[in-house]
């Protein structure tokens, strides 16, 4: 090669490698901020600011979603499979809210631990099946709460 | 393979090389492209937990893919341009950074209407939605920083720049889902391993990706063609060419 374009060549390299580096330690250094949301296991633990707005994430477990009889207000437990944190919620929950499914919940945590949400964001996974499918895993009918499809409809 | 680099930097050499693709490129990417959407959005089953609005996918990720793809291309452009110092490279950064942000665009705004009825909200500062629109800001950076200079040299000298040192945001945009708890959901199609997407989605999503690295490549060979006939247009060459 050229030594002329070799010489460039190697300030390419040194631009593309110094700015990755750069970005990757800045990343690397906020990734308290990157992160959408805490898992219930760090809130437990202690390591979730109580005195702001957080954001906490997880599954909903199964059966222990409960609905007020009077309002909107909606309590339900979000796990990691670690630790457990009992969300309260007023407001329309979105179509994919379910036991058993991920939910995103942005708001405050009250001092007797439960959280009590101002939003409440359904977190779906990355598969994708037709209902037959989805059935014949599951062995039983599609969720109900779920999208109900109907032949034809 | 440097031959086949010389070549491709001369342009009458390339003004026939776009001729011939696009050529052979137009039929492929309209039969893709139709094929893609009835298989996708009529044929392939609802999902069993979003119903119908997953459909969405068949523009989404394609237009996603291809955007991040585009920009390694660019890079590579930029790269030839700064190096070997190719006219040829700089006229496709030029003709590239458009479509990848056209491509980026339709990206972000499927995303938001799908995010809607799915998860609640039309946007959320989550780690790969944000390093998307970073991706839209680089491509429209490069546009105007192509447009900000008088000498075109210079103006070529500053892209290429732009667009290395933004090619770091690829893999943290690609990753973004497994490094950080996000709202995004991880990739569905897996190269190792089983896809987390059923076989009669996922063959018309793949229909689709074709078709948009088609689309994209049509564009772009289209954009540097007229850019060709533009800058050479009282060459010798380009008249014989022509008559």
């Amino acid at each position: 090669m050229h030594p002329k374009r070799k010489q460039r060549l190697i300030i390419v390299i040194c631009i593309v490698v110094f700015s990755s580096t750069a970005v990757g330690l800045i990343s690397y250094a906020l990734r308290g901020n990157i992160n959408l949301f805490y898992p219930p296991a760090d809130v437990i633990a202690g390591k979730a600011p109580t005195d702001r707005a957080i954001r906490v994430g997880g599954m909903v477990v199964e059966g222990s979603i409960k609905r007020s009889e009077t309002d909107l207000t909606t309590v339900f437990a979000v796990t990691d499979y670690e630790g457990v944190v009992e969300v309260s919620y007023t407001g329309i929950l979105p179509d994919l809210f379910a036991e058993g499914e991920g939910v995103v919940a942005s708001g405050m945590l009250a001092v007797d631990g439960r959280f009590m949400a101002t939003e409440v964001l359904a977190k779906h996974d990355e598969n994708y099946m037709p209902p037959e499918v989805a059935a014949a895993l599951a062995g039983k009918k599609p969720k109900t709460g779920a999208y109900n499809y109907q032949e034809g409809g | 393979m440097w031959s086949i680099v010389h070549k491709m930097g001369s342009p009458p050499w390339f003004f026939r090389f776009a001729n011939g693709a696009i050529a052979w490129l137009l039929p492929i990417v309209l039969i893709t492209l139709v094929v893609g959407c009835v298989w996708g959005l009529l044929i392939a089953p609802p999902d069993y937990r979003q119903g119908n609005s997953y459909r969405i996918i068949f523009i989404h990720v394609p237009a996603a893919v291809v955007a991040l793809a585009g920009y390694y291309v660019m890079a590579t452009a930029g790269l030839m341009s700064l190096v070997w110092k190719i006219k040829m490279a700089d006229t496709a950064m030029r003709a590239l950074a458009p479509v990848g942000a056209a491509l980026t665009f339709v990206a972000l705004v499927t995303g938001s209407i799908w995010g809607k009825p799915t998860w609640g909200a039309w946007w959320v500062w989550d780690a790969r939605i944000t390093s998307m629109l970073i991706l839209l800001f680089l491509y429209l950076g490069v546009m105007a920083l192509s447009e900000a200079f008088d000498n075109k040299v210079a103006a070529a000298k500053a892209c290429a720049v732009l667009s290395l040192v933004g090619t770091v945001n690829i893999p943290i945009i690609y990753k973004s889902v497994d490094w950080w708890y996000s709202l995004h959901q991880p990739a569905s199609i897996k190269f190792t391993g089983e896809s987390a997407i059923d076989a009669s989605m996922l063959y018309p999503l793949l229909l689709m990706i074709v078709a948009f690295y088609g689309l994209f490549a049509l564009s772009v060979l289209l954009r540097m063609r007229t850019e060709l006939l533009v800058t050479h247009r009282q060459s010798a060459w380009l008249r014989s060419e022509l008559s």
